[in-house]
């Protein structure tokens, strides 16, 4: 069942929930985060109403810097913001911010310890009709393994506009990774949100143990959440963790739910190497391993498509995490 | 504080002793690290002489001071010039000097700005300077528009500028028509695998710049009246940034090093060498031996 503590949308399983896209929760944020504190400032590499940075452009053209097609330069000219005591937030897609200007993220901004806030939009495979070149499922990964990072994957639009507010209050370069197409809203303005900490969005009825933890993160958090439901009709007893903070790992919970449930299905729009499955692996093979199986993108790159064909076809429909949960279950007997 | 009157005679002099004992202080460093790089920090001692010690506004003693000039060194690998111009400005002590390249030191083999914090920034991978240079100054011009007290200086080497992110940062602080912006381009026509021309041509160096809409000075790098005569110049510019291409000499000081690009990635090692540099710096040093050395 829904965790109520989660406060989530009572509309969860409805055919008609809501949707929107998850990058829109991160401009409506910026501008929250920019009218509490005046730092804020957003830097754009023609790309500003796509990745939604126009709303604080409007109210402060002062505060906005537009870059042109220049990624690399762009995370620079944040980090030399940040070094003014600017709170920078630069926009482009994935695939350019972090992936064209990698170095410069690694070497700028978290080598100098400088709070660049990095928001990747149009990140994971469901981008879709674009194609491969624009489909980011590398990014969580390449942000992951820089020191003093900080990796965000928000589930949803609001999610994804209480971490761009949130972040803009740290001092830690961040990464925030943001979905183009529209997603189910499965949390509401109550829900709790906190950077680092795992929210466990849904449990075992009558509060049983667990036999199999589900970990998601970013969009397919709904398709997890909707896996776990079904399931539980048919007697399984899942829990499932929203896992937004990627970096730090919320690693208590991670251990707890692998202690628990002795079994972990890990679900994510990324490439299995390097991302959020292998900050959970690495977590619990130091700490408890236990059986895993990981739903993601499998050494492939994307292409074209409906998103939810390429999800299907990538192995990360909701077949797919139900199949994961099955397999899994046999390996822990 | 930021010197506003012109260079003196005497002054001049004493620019001219302080980069050759800064010199002494790089080969020492070199010699003793047993890796590092010559040939651009001995060809940048007099730019970085004529910054710290005539041009730039800053406080040694209180390096984080508000107020400061921002010297942003972007070729971090000549970093040893870098360092020994602070300790000899007072930064920290010349006996820490020593410990270049070395575990634990303040002095990493490229600026880290965690283990120094007087560093403006970190740098070695080329080509990023020039932004965090440009940020600085857009940040400074949200919160005091045209009247920022503060001079951005960038430092760049030529072959440097075969990476692209230079050039999208020049288009960037040419659009910003950025005032207070100041580069210092160390025009000494090496790079690792040779001569800048041969490995990748950048003249006409001046006109690339000026079709950015910066405003284009060229000196003779090691004329402390040239460069002070640019720089004054540069302050004087209001509707675009500055660029001053400083022709140089690689491994300046140190005839049987200079102009040669093998110098540009290792100190003197053998006893040969290392004798040949100490002797040609003591020679300039101490006026042909008429004056006192300060590592004497």
């Amino acid at each position: 069942m829904i965790n109520p503590e989660q406060k989530l949308n009572p509309k969860i399983f409805d055919n008609d929930i809501e949707q929107l896209p998850i990058r829109k929760g991160f401009g409506e944020g910026l501008l929250i985060a920019a009218d509490k504190d005046k730092r804020v400032v957003g830097l754009c590499a023609d790309l500003t109403e796509s990745t939604q940075m126009h709303l604080l452009r409007n109210k402060y053209p002062e505060r906005f810097i537009q870059v042109g097609i220049a990624e690399q330069s762009m995370v620079s000219v944040a980090s030399g913001m940040a070094a003014m005591g600017k709170i920078p937030f630069i926009t482009s897609y994935a695939m350019f911010s972090p992936g064209r200007n990698w170095e410069q993220i690694r070497t700028t901004v978290c080598y100098n310890d400088r709070p660049v806030k990095i928001a990747g939009s149009h990140a994971g495979i469901s981008v879709g009709p674009d194609g491969g070149t624009h489909q980011a499922i590398e990014d969580l990964a390449l942000t992951r393994i820089i020191p003093n990072m900080v990796v965000i994957s928000p589930c949803d639009v609001i999610e994804a506009k209480k971490a761009t507010i949130a972040c803009a209050e740290t001092k830690f370069p961040t990464y925030i990774r943001l979905a183009r197409e529209k997603t189910p809203i499965i949390t509401t303005e109550n829900s709790p949100f906190e950077i680092g900490k795992a929210q466990l969005v849904f449990y075992p009825t009558k509060n049983e143990r667990a036999e199999i933890g589900i970990i998601a993160t970013g969009a397919l958090v709904y398709k997890a959440i909707k896996v776990a439901n079904e399931l539980e009709k048919e007697g399984k007893k899942i829990k499932v963790l929203n896992l937004s903070t990627i970096k730090p790992l919320d690693e208590d919970a991670v251990w707890r739910l692998a202690h628990e449930a002795g079994a972990i299905v890990t679900v994510e729009e990324h490439q299995i190497a390097g991302g959020m499955g292998s900050a959970v692996a690495e977590c619990l093979a130091k700490n408890y391993p236990v059986p895993m199986e990981f739903v993601g993108v499998k050494d492939k790159f994307g292409q074209s498509g409906t998103p939810d064909e390429l999800l299907e076809y990538y192995g990360m429909g909701e077949k797919d995490i139900k199949e994961a949960v099955k397999k899994v279950l046999l390996r822990k007997k | 504080m930021r010197s506003t009157t012109p260079l003196t005679e005497e002054k001049t002099k004493i620019l001219f002793e302080k980069a050759h004992a800064i010199r002494q202080s790089i080969i020492e460093m070199l010699i003793e690290a047993k890796s590092g790089h010559t040939a651009g920090p001995l060809g940048m001692a007099d730019v970085f002489t004529y910054l710290y010690f005539h041009a730039l506004k800053h406080d040694p003693k209180k390096f984080d001071w508000e107020y400061r000039d921002r010297l942003i060194l972007s070729n971090g690998h000549i970093c040893p010039v870098l360092y020994a111009t602070m300790a000899h400005a007072g930064y920290f002590s010349l006996s820490e000097l020593k410990t270049l390249r070395k575990f634990g030191s303040k002095l990493q083999g490229h600026p880290h700005r965690e283990f120094l914090p007087a560093l403006e920034t970190s740098s070695g991978p080329l080509g990023s300077g020039l932004s965090q240079a440009v940020g600085m100054a857009l940040a400074e011009r949200i919160d005091f528009g045209q009247t920022s007290g503060k001079q951005i200086v960038c430092l760049t080497g030529d072959g440097e500028l075969d990476e692209g992110q230079n050039w999208e940062a020049i288009m960037q602080a040419g659009k910003e028509k950025i005032q207070n912006l100041t580069v210092f381009v160390d025009r000494n026509n090496i790079q690792i695998d040779g001569f800048t021309e041969d490995v990748m041509p950048l003249n006409p160096i001046a006109d690339k710049w000026r079709a950015f809409n910066w405003h284009v000075q060229e000196v003779d790098g090691h004329n402390f009246r040239a460069l002070d005569g640019a720089w004054t110049q540069a302050l004087s510019v209001f509707d675009r940034p500055s660029v001053i291409i400083c022709y140089t000499i690689a491994s300046k000081g140190i005839p049987e090093f200079e102009r040669q690009y093998q110098w540009h990635g290792k100190p003197p090692t053998s006893p040969e060498e290392i004798d040949i540099a100490r002797k040609a710096l003591h020679i300039v040093r101490t006026m042909g031996g008429k004056i006192r050395g300060e590592h004497e």
